[in-house]
């Protein structure tokens, strides 16, 4: 940015009121919105804003005078103007008050005009979006719930099978009313899945950690292990290593294209708290134990 | 849908200025018990009215007409960008039929007898 004296039009002396002025005077002319097809108009309001912004606060101006700030320090952020979403503006606000004399005729231009009004006329509600939250498990299971809408009334949602966080779903014909034959808006609602201590998700595969006693780990066993669908027996085999990971087929979360993944169980051996003597006792006597290491991969 | 405290504090435009401006139907947001919803193209024109009316000592009576005018320009413009994308195509399909079409025959100049 330059000058901003210059940019304003004002000498080093103006007054704030001068200022003011200058900078009102400037801006009706290169406001983007009042400009809508001027593609350079932005940046030269920006430039004005900018200078304005300076020399309008007695602080900044100061400091720039002094020399303490330069002229980009007080330049605006990006901001999107109304003229950036007005131009798709399916008639929520733009009219056809000007021209609506031209859509008489038959010529090809009142048929567009004609056209253009019946669209305003017929417009479509307005999309509306909403977030809900569920529960890891109903993510994976599916289900129903209804959403009391904040400004009245209710909505049956219908979660399907293995949704994941972030995604939307669209209820058709849910939204905000439209005009004429325009018909009702969509509804969106973006479904947050809360997270479970337990299970951890991975694409379509489950993932859970399950403790097992050494008894277990030594001799195998069957074990109840819990599924978003409900516990289920698993036999763990004799001899498991802490960390070993069984699977549990088709009991992961629905497939887009027909099926389930799998639940993965990753084994964690647990010993007695606290200590038991006898298993103190009998594995510092144990002379295989001794001599066995399981760090021989390492060296 | 935008996060209305994050506008309100970036924007510098109070709560109950929104309400009166939707009130005034300048806004199409949708007021609710404790808060007002607002799309992305709610917010750009609340910022316009509030430029009118900080920056340019717009009065409300100017505000009405000036956003009045603004949506006329703005429907005024969809149509003529609607004209240009169908006089574009028509254009398009008249080069399209003229390249399909046979050469017609070389006449000779007559001669002169």
């Amino acid at each position: 940015m330059s000058n901003p004296y210059e940019v304003l039009g004002v000498a080093a002396s103006a007054s704030g009121d001068d200022i003011q002025k200058a900078y009102r005077k400037l801006a009706k002319k290169l406001h983007p919105d009042l400009n809508p097809g001027d593609k350079s108009a932005e940046d030269k309001f920006k430039q004005v804003a900018g200078a304005y912004d300076l020399l309008s606060n007695p602080e900044k101006r100061r400091r720039y005078d002094t020399g303490e700030i330069d002229e980009t320090g007080a330049e605006r952020p990006q901001q999107q103007y109304y003229r950036d979403y007005a131009g798709s503006d399916p008639g929520h606000y733009s009219s056809n008050a000007g021209f609506a004399d031209f859509a008489a005729g038959d010529d090809p231009f009142a048929e567009l005009f004609r056209r253009s009004a019946q669209a305003r006329a017929n417009r479509r509600g307005q999309d509306l979006h909403y977030r809900l939250s569920v529960s890891f498990v109903e993510s994976i299971t599916g289900g129903s719930q209804r959403i009391t809408l904040p400004a009245g009334g209710t909505l049956d949602v219908t979660i399907p099978a293995g949704v994941v966080d972030g995604q939307s779903l669209r209820l058709k014909g849910k939204g905000a009313p439209g005009a004429g034959k325009g018909g009702p808006g969509d509804a969106y609602i973006e479904i947050e899945v809360r997270s479970d201590p337990r299970f951890l998700r991975n694409g379509d595969d489950i993932t859970i950690d399950v403790p097992i006693s050494l008894r277990e780990a030594v001799l195998g066993g069957k074990i109840r292990v819990p599924t978003p669908t409900g516990d289920v027996t698993m036999t763990v085999p004799a001899n498991s290593n802490s960390g070993s990971t069984l699977r549990l087929k088709g009991k992961g979360a629905p497939r887009l294209g027909g099926g389930r993944g799998d639940q993965f169980v990753k084994l964690r051996i647990v010993l007695p708290k606290p200590a038991d003597p006898e298993l103190i006792q009998f594995v510092s006597t144990w002379e295989a134990g001794k001599n066995f290491n399981p760090r021989e991969a390492l060296r | 849908m935008i996060d209305l405290d994050e506008f309100l504090s970036h924007s510098g435009i109070e709560l109950h200025s929104l309400e009166q401006w939707i009130d005034r139907e300048w806004l199409l947001g949708e007021r609710r018990s404790t808060t007002i919803v607002l799309t992305d193209m709610d917010a750009a024109r609340a910022r316009l009215i509030h430029d009118l009316k900080r920056d340019f000592g717009v009065n409300d009576e100017g505000v009405d007409i000036v956003l009045h005018l603004v949506d006329q320009l703005h429907g005024l413009r969809q149509v003529l960008a609607q004209m240009r994308t169908e006089t574009q195509a028509a254009r398009r399909r008249d080069i399209r039929r003229s390249r399909g079409r046979k050469p017609g025959p070389i006449l000779a100049p007559r001669r002169r007898s």
